[in-house]
């Protein structure tokens, strides 16, 4: 590694970093702290007036069968969307490693959908499962199957996760793809006369070189599962049927938006933060710990 | 313990380029043969066939005996050592050196004892646990060694394996290759551009061009009977003078040798000539008047860089020198060390 310059100016450095730190301050910590006083209030039905009630709100949120409901539901459709997104994306990125003819054409159609935007996507996906026009769901009760996620909560959940994990594929394909192509062709050579059948080669050498794409791409997806998704839940079942598929951040929305209780809502939005900086600073402490940077 | 045969071999690309034009070469058992070419010659894509790392257009290739076109280089039998080494950078050196012997399912305590007996023969020992971002240019390159000989594999490819180290390391390590090629006896296949390497190296010298073979030999032969003016001017450091010849004769030349009839140029190496006062070697030699534009010393011996005969040639005098620039002096060549070419570059 180069040597650092230092520039021996007192000031400068603080005017440099001054536009990020505004941002920053106005942008999330001035909100979050907005949030962190709202979830310890308690306003009256009309809005009048507001007492501070220290936890009670908390309390309240925690000791609710819905939110711990809502806890679950988050659970399942995040870990199904990140694992269905990146996934397929993986997939579909060593497959286009073995495109010769076309791959620029095939790469940039495999882009395509993430500039869809997300409420876009999940009206896409119900008019294809529609249980009433959708084609495609005239082709599932062809095949048999009951299909109706208006009423099944278990569909209602699949049509989610597989309109969330559309919508990501491509993002995730891209940095696969990226990944894929830094790792030289000669160690897959050399593991290939060393004896190593092309799955083997995969799981042995690709995989393991892909890790810090992975794992970025991990947390990538988390993040987008638990905040980044509400259009689409919110197009496709709005959170139907019954609770089956409202996760965290649209009972968020639910409760503070629709149902007006401030408090409630501004104490689950907290919840969420918590919840998102833990799951990030455990993928940073743990997973990452296996991860090696070439 | 294989020989390797190699019958018309033809590599076309898919875009129609024609990299390999029909390469026959018998490597016998136990020797080391070294393809030596400038760059796009194809001699890294024959190295690449014989691997099973490029299909092979036409011809054959066998490997023992057995021809193994069809077969991927998994199967194959054989270790490659590349020019970027190409170690798995997530595994430690031990594991590197395991890795082939793992995926042939061989048992672990076996797998110990040979990996512990190649590392004790290479002086890795005490690198075994590393990371190969950890180690040095030299050390990467002997993990990548032995890599190759833990397996005791039918042969050994090298597709230029020296060329990243520093030219001491380069030196040292070629006298170690070749002496393990010896010591353990494997038919190896050796990629270089450097004839120094070409030189040293092989029992086989095989010198490419153009996907073509130009010339196939014992090195010291090629180097003394150089079959055409491509091989006369890549093997040798400074390449073999060759001026040409106008209808017989050399303008400005004192005089010469008897000119075969059919011969288009004429070539002498730097390090057969002789200056100044004539002696033996004008016998029926060559003897021409040179004026000097450079020199080159390089402590046991100098280069004159003359122009001569309407030509630039380059003169190996031994030593010291007093020669300076500006200087015409007559430069001699013995009439055994004078080499003829035909108009077709091939020797006459």
């Amino acid at each position: 590694m180069s040597p650092r310059v230092v520039f021996p100016n007192k000031i400068l450095p603080y005017l440099l970093v001054a536009p990020q730190l505004a941002i920053t301050l106005v942008f999330f910590y001035w909100p979050a702290s907005q949030a962190l006083r709202q979830s310890m209030l308690r306003e009256d039905p009309f809005g009048l007036s507001s007492k501070f009630v220290w936890f009670a709100n908390f309390k309240k949120v925690l000791s609710d069968p819905n939110y711990l409901n809502s806890i679950q539901v988050t659970a399942v459709f995040s870990i199904a969307t990140a694992a269905v997104a990146m996934g397929t994306a993986l997939l579909l990125a060593v497959m286009a490693e073995k495109v010769i003819r076309g791959r620029g054409v095939y790469r940039t159609l495999m882009i395509w959908p993430y500039a869809v935007a997300p409420a876009i996507a999940g009206m896409l996906w119900l008019f294809l499962f529609n249980p009433s026009i959708g084609s495609l769901a005239y082709g599932l009760r062809w095949l048999g199957i009951n299909w109706d996620p208006l009423l099944d909560g278990e569909q209602a959940m699949v049509l989610v996760v597989a309109a969330a994990s559309w919508k990501q594929i491509s993002y995730n394909f891209l940095f696969f793809v990226a990944g894929l192509q830094a790792i030289p062709k000669t160690l897959i050579e050399a593991a290939a006369i060393d004896g190593a059948k092309p799955f083997k080669r995969f799981w042995t050498i690709v995989f393991p070189l892909l890790a810090p794409t992975t794992f970025f791409l991990l947390v990538v997806n988390t993040v987008y599962a638990f905040f980044d998704t509400f259009g689409i839940i919110h197009a496709v079942t709005g959170g139907g049927p019954g609770k089956a598929t409202e996760t965290l951040v649209y009972k968020v929305y639910n409760d503070g938006f629709v149902n007006l209780i401030l408090g409630d809502s501004a104490a689950q939005s907290v919840i969420l933060m918590v919840i998102v900086i833990a799951l990030t600073a455990v993928q940073f402490r743990y997973v990452e710990k296996k991860v090696h940077y070439g | 313990m294989a020989t390797v045969d190699l019958k018309d071999v033809k590599k076309v690309y898919p875009g129609g380029v024609e990299a390999v034009k029909g390469v026959s070469i018998a490597i016998p058992d136990k020797e080391l043969c070294v393809l030596v070419g400038p760059s796009g010659c194809g001699k890294s894509t024959l190295l690449r066939m014989i691997a099973g790392l490029e299909t092979i257009s036409a011809g054959t290739c066998s490997i023992d005996g057995k021809v193994v076109n069809a077969i991927g280089p998994t199967e194959r039998d054989i270790a490659m050592v590349f020019q970027n080494y190409a170690l798995y950078p997530h595994m430690k050196v031990y594991d590197n050196m395991a890795y082939g012997l793992r995926n042939r399912g061989m048992p672990k305590d076996e797998i110990d004892k040979r990996v512990r007996t190649t590392a004790e023969t290479l002086e890795l020992a005490h690198l075994l646990e590393r990371r190969p971002r950890e180690l040095s240019g030299g050390q990467r390159q002997r993990v990548a060694m032995g890599r190759a000989i833990v397996r005791s594999p039918k042969v050994f490819l090298f597709d230029e394996p020296l060329s990243n180290l520093d030219a001491k390391l380069r030196g040292q390590m070629r006298v170690e290759i070749k002496s393990l090629q010896r010591k353990l006896g494997v038919t190896s296949v050796y990629v270089t551009h450097d004839q120094l390497e070409a030189m040293t190296l092989a029992d086989v010298l095989v010198v490419m061009n153009a996907g073509l073979v130009e010339q196939l030999g014992a090195p010291l032969d090629i180097y003394e009977k150089p079959a055409s003016t491509f091989v006369a001017s890549f093997i040798g450091a400074p390449p073999m003078n060759l001026l040409p010849l106008r209808s017989g004769q050399l303008e400005g030349a004192v005089s010469l040798p008897a000119i075969p009839a059919n011969a288009a140029t004429i070539g002498f190496r730097p390090e057969d000539c002789e200056v100044g006062a004539d002696g033996a070697a004008s016998e029926g030699g060559l003897r021409l008047m040179a004026r000097v534009l450079g020199v080159e010393p390089v402590g046991a011996e100098s280069f004159l860089y003359c122009e001569a005969a309407g030509g630039r040639i380059v003169v190996r005098v031994p030593g010291r020198t007093a020669v300076a620039v500006g200087d015409q002096l007559p430069v001699l060549a013995r009439r055994e060390k004078v080499h003829f070419f035909g108009s077709d570059g091939k020797r006459v």
